[in-house]
């Protein structure tokens, strides 16, 4: 599978930190590293999830990319028009023609809706940015984008109150597509609806995803979810990604020990596998981000670690299981396993 | 009923009065505890678990009132209390809470009280309900944190709520609910908040104390997956009623409700990646204070038909397996 002449976003020792303030002169003692060096390649047209606990960097990530937060280090390039296009170095106009492209859906459906203006009020703006006129163009759009979610085009006279949280996720869905992006960032769309409403709105965004020939970047901590959803899957820890591979070889073959804990954590509907399933549980919590351990982050907690975990940085390599292509940062798999 | 059961729930109905409307969120519902099992109550957000954990143990809310049913515990010593009939504030329900029924709460940061220390909340129970000294209580307390796993509890003990991890926060709880070695434990979406690996731990954790102290647990959860590995007897609850209750796998091999199945059916399973296919139950869930007539799965349901109008009856499918609707031999000869 080679998809280097496909990639459309590509992230190059990235580095996101928050510098932590102390006393009255707000001096700088430190930094939360919260995506501490990521290379990854967003290859056009997948799904690729990105799966974590909390506080491993995900959602910095998601925003880093569209620079909705500001990088410290590193580089991200968008492949634009077969362009490439440095975001860093990129004028103020050309980064609007840009983040037209890239759009993000949030998680909680109840905060990133105004509740003062109405569905068309706050759906319209994005459009009126990009000068489309007059009005009623613009509520024409709407409607046809609301239509396309699945929810009434009456539901654009109304106020986020009235709706449930469901339908509020699949305004915000067509929100996003309002502009007709070619990438979304789809940040715990789901997490905060029940299962009923999540497998729905699942559906909703794979079909919108074949008509309108979109590349997700979806970010969860449900693994299930990521796997039923997600070509390929990129599992981080305190700001790394410690694997990547494709979503079926990751969950047959995973072979950082953080995800193979990761994936034994999760409990399974399915009671033939009640008693068979070996469970490997994690000693202590993830450690501050604002002070990780030595060498590999993991290492504190990981029941395999060798002494050399301890001082050196594992970098990501690539090895081939099965003929594909599965990525790894881990001192146990030296060359011998290429 | 049977001398292995701790707790029966009798046609239990709670209402909540809000706004000059009424929600009835719990109507009708009766099951029963079996001790030293765990009994899993499964459903979607607003479908009543939570109230009817909390009506168990006399911590409704200001505006909910139990309508009418029966709450009986059954305790070894003092023979069987009617816990509806007591008053919230009163001396024995005061006995009861903490010391023969204690409950876990979902988000471990508001049930702790952030401005008493760890340490001073698990005392303050157990200097109540066992009359410790204070030197007696912190040294139990000690134990305590340390049984649950709590790393130099000597040093944790003196500290603050937000000092804690949050999974270090909910082993705090559970110590602080495990400090007068209850009979009975609620746990109402005990991991919800909290990532999948330190869940792992919590669960180990519960489980151990379970078999060491013989305990009895009501585990509430919207997880199916969490049933499938923890629960002995389900409860599925939809719109503040029982669908369906049987053993765990009764309703996971053999579900005979529309909405269990359509709810196993939605969720994705792990290692079935995307050969799996969902099938997302139509519509949503209805608003409580406009609620269907009879059958409140009628309007999403692939079986309704005009029968559903009128409220299903309990039917059992084997001794323990019962069911509340008109077409489960439908759903039972669909396969």
């Amino acid at each position: 599978m080679d998809n280097s002449n496909n990639t459309l976003i590509k992230l190059s020792d990235l580095k996101i930190y928050f510098p932590i303030f102390k006393g009255v002169f707000k001096k700088v003692v430190g930094f939360v590293k919260a995506v501490n060096g990521v290379d990854l390649d967003i290859y056009r047209g997948e799904t690729l999830g990105l799966v974590g606990e909390s506080g491993s960097g995900k959602t910095t990530l998601g925003k880093g990319i569209l620079q909705l937060v500001k990088i410290t280090s590193g580089e991200i390039t968008y492949i634009f028009d077969d362009e490439e296009k440095n975001l860093q170095s990129l004028p103020n106009e050309d980064m609007l023609r840009i983040r037209k492209k890239m759009q993000i859906v949030f998680q909680d459906p109840y905060s990133t809706l105004n509740p003062a203006l109405t569905i068309f009020n706050q759906l319209q703006d994005p459009l009126k940015k990009f000068g489309i006129k007059p009005k009623s163009k613009r509520r024409e759009i709407l409607e046809t984008l609301l239509e396309e979610v699945n929810m009434p085009k009456e539901s654009l006279n109304h106020y986020p109150n009235e709706f449930s949280g469901g339908q509020r996720q699949r305004i915000g869905i067509a929100r996003a597509l309002s502009l007709s992006p070619e990438f979304v960032v789809l940040d715990e769309a789901t997490s905060a609806l029940d299962v009923s409403i999540q497998a729905q709105v699942l559906k909703l965004l794979m079909n919108l995803k074949e008509e309108r020939n979109l590349t997700y970047l979806f970010i969860t901590h449900n693994l299930s979810v990521a796997e039923y959803f997600c070509d390929r899957i990129a599992v981080m820890y305190l700001g790394k990604i410690v694997e990547l591979s494709s979503a079926e070889e990751l969950y047959n073959n995973p072979l950082h020990p953080y995800s193979k804990a990761l994936i034994s954590a999760i409990p399974v509907v399915d009671s033939n596998s009640k008693f068979g399933r070996k469970r490997i549980i994690l000693e202590g919590d993830v450690p501050d981000p604002a002070n990780p351990p030595n060498g590999c982050p993991f290492h504190p907690r990981c029941k395999e670690a060798l002494e050399e975990c301890k001082h050196n940085v594992p970098q990501l390599k690539k090895l081939f299981s099965s003929g594909k292509e599965h990525y790894v940062s881990c001192h146990l798999y030296k060359k011998e396993f290429v | 009923m049977n001398n292995q059961t701790l707790l029966t729930v009798n046609n239990l109905s709670v209402y909540i009065y809000a706004n000059q409307r009424c929600n009835k969120a719990v109507q009708n519902v009766s099951f029963e505890v079996q001790k030293g099992k765990i009994l899993g109550m499964i459903g979607e957000s607003g479908c009543g678990k939570s109230i009817t954990a909390s009506a168990i143990i006399q911590l409704l809310p200001e505006l909910a009132r139990i309508e009418s049913g029966e709450i009986i515990f059954h305790d070894s010593e003092e023979g069987d209390i009617r816990i509806d009939s007591l008053d919230k504030n009163s001396k024995e329900m005061r006995k009861i809470r903490g010391e023969k029924i204690a409950m876990i709460f979902q988000d471990p940061m508001t049930a702790l009280n952030p401005v008493y220390t760890v340490g001073f909340q698990i005392m303050e129970s157990l200097r109540y309900h066992r009359k410790l000294s204070k030197k007696q209580a912190k040294q139990r307390s000690i134990e305590l944190l340390r049984e649950m796993g709590i790393p130099s509890p000597e040093r944790r003990i003196n500290e603050f709520p937000h000092q804690y991890s949050g999974g270090m926060r909910q082993r705090a709880m559970i110590a602080l609910a495990m400090a007068c070695n209850p009979k009975f434990l609620i746990a109402d979406e005990p991991t919800t908040a909290i990532d999948v690996t330190i869940q792992a731990q919590i669960f180990e954790l519960m489980f151990k104390l379970k078999n060491q102290y013989d305990m009895t647990i009501l585990l509430i959860t919207h997880d199916m997956g969490v049933i499938a590995e923890l629960a002995d007897d389900v409860v599925v609850m939809y719109m503040g009623n029982i669908v369906e209750k049987g053993s765990v796998e009764e309703i996971l091999m053999n579900a005979v409700h529309p909405y269990t199945r359509a709810l196993l059916k939605c969720i994705p399973i792990l290692g079935k990646g995307k050969t799996q296919e969902l099938e997302p139950i139509k519509g949503t869930t209805p608003d409580p204070y406009d609620r269907p007539q009879g059958c409140q799965f009628y309007p999403r349901c692939e079986y309704g038909t005009d029968k559903c109008l009128e409220f299903p009856e309990t039917c059992y499918i084997s001794n323990t397996h019962a069911v509340k609707c008109w077409h489960h031999m439908k759903v039972l000869e669909n396969g």
